[in-house]
């Protein structure tokens, strides 16, 4: 494990709007989240793969949703991404993890997303990933990854 | 961009690659000494998040700011937009501050890919099983 800027006492928590809707900002606050990581010494394995499965998570709120936020929560043993929205929710969680299905418009598809990838790909960055959705209020995705 | 493979050894630099494929520089033209190992030819970036190994450089058909964006979640050492495809003036600034390298390769992706291919630069790993 590589050596951190926090004592065994000290955890961080750190919330960051999802601007929905809005494409050419979409992955800021996952860039946001990465560089917090990257500045408290995180190793480089780790940083990548919370990376990648808050893009995609907050892909998806940029897609789907019309107000979302990013929040995470590190500590000496884990980091947390929590992704919460309010939109359509996911109508059947188990369909929305096949790979391959996806609700996403032809619009999304031509910029490289919308392939039905997002939550498969989300699996398997983290090592816990918990979603809980309500349809027509809004979606709460949870990642924990285990940071040794 | 700190990928986790050797910045030195086998593949090619970045200058090499913007050579082989005739193409030109238009970001970052100082980090093109650096050595990348791996590429990846995708317009589908959720399949890019998946499979591409850091420290690689992405070829793609798509000029927008989701490509920069995938690049930095992944630590990708440059993109190669194919056919010329000039992305626009705030995609590039957003890879000049992460300091990642920009190339415009004239050649289609299938072509690109190949001559890269054929020099050597091998693929991100083997065939998938998904």
């Amino acid at each position: 494990m590589e050596v951190r800027d926090m004592d065994a006492a000290t955890s961080l928590h750190y919330t960051f709007h999802v601007h929905c809707g809005d494409f050419g900002k979409a992955g800021d606050a996952s860039s946001r989240v990465k560089r917090v990581l990257q500045q408290i010494g995180t190793g480089p394995e780790i940083v990548r793969r919370v990376s990648v499965a808050c893009y995609e998570a907050e892909m998806n709120v940029v897609i789907h949703a019309h107000h979302g936020m990013v929040t995470l929560d590190a500590d000496l043993q884990h980091i947390s991404i929590t992704v919460e929205d309010e939109g359509p929710g996911i109508e059947d969680i188990d369909r929305a993890m096949v790979p391959g299905f996806s609700t996403a418009p032809d619009s999304i598809r031509e910029m490289g997303f919308g392939a039905g990838m997002g939550l498969p790909n989300m699996k398997s960055c983290c090592n816990e990933l918990h979603i809980e959705s309500v349809k027509g209020a809004g979606t709460t995705v949870r990642m924990i990854f285990e940071n040794a | 961009m700190n990928g986790e493979m050797s910045d030195v050894g086998s593949g090619l630099t970045l200058r090499q690659v913007c050579d082989i494929l005739d193409g030109e520089i238009i970001c970052r033209d100082e980090f093109a000494e650096q050595y990348v190992a791996s590429a990846c030819g995708c317009d589908l970036m959720s399949d890019v998040l998946a499979f591409t190994r850091p420290g690689s450089v992405l070829l793609t058909g798509l000029a927008n700011s989701q490509v920069i964006r995938t690049a930095e979640m992944l630590d990708l050492k440059a993109v190669v937009f194919v056919r010329s495809k000039r992305p626009d003036e705030r995609t590039i600034r957003m890879a000049e501050a992460i300091q990642l390298v920009l190339i415009l390769s004239p050649y289609p992706l299938y072509e690109s890919c190949g001559r890269l291919y054929a020099a050597g630069l091998g693929g991100c790993q083997g065939i998938t099983s998904s």
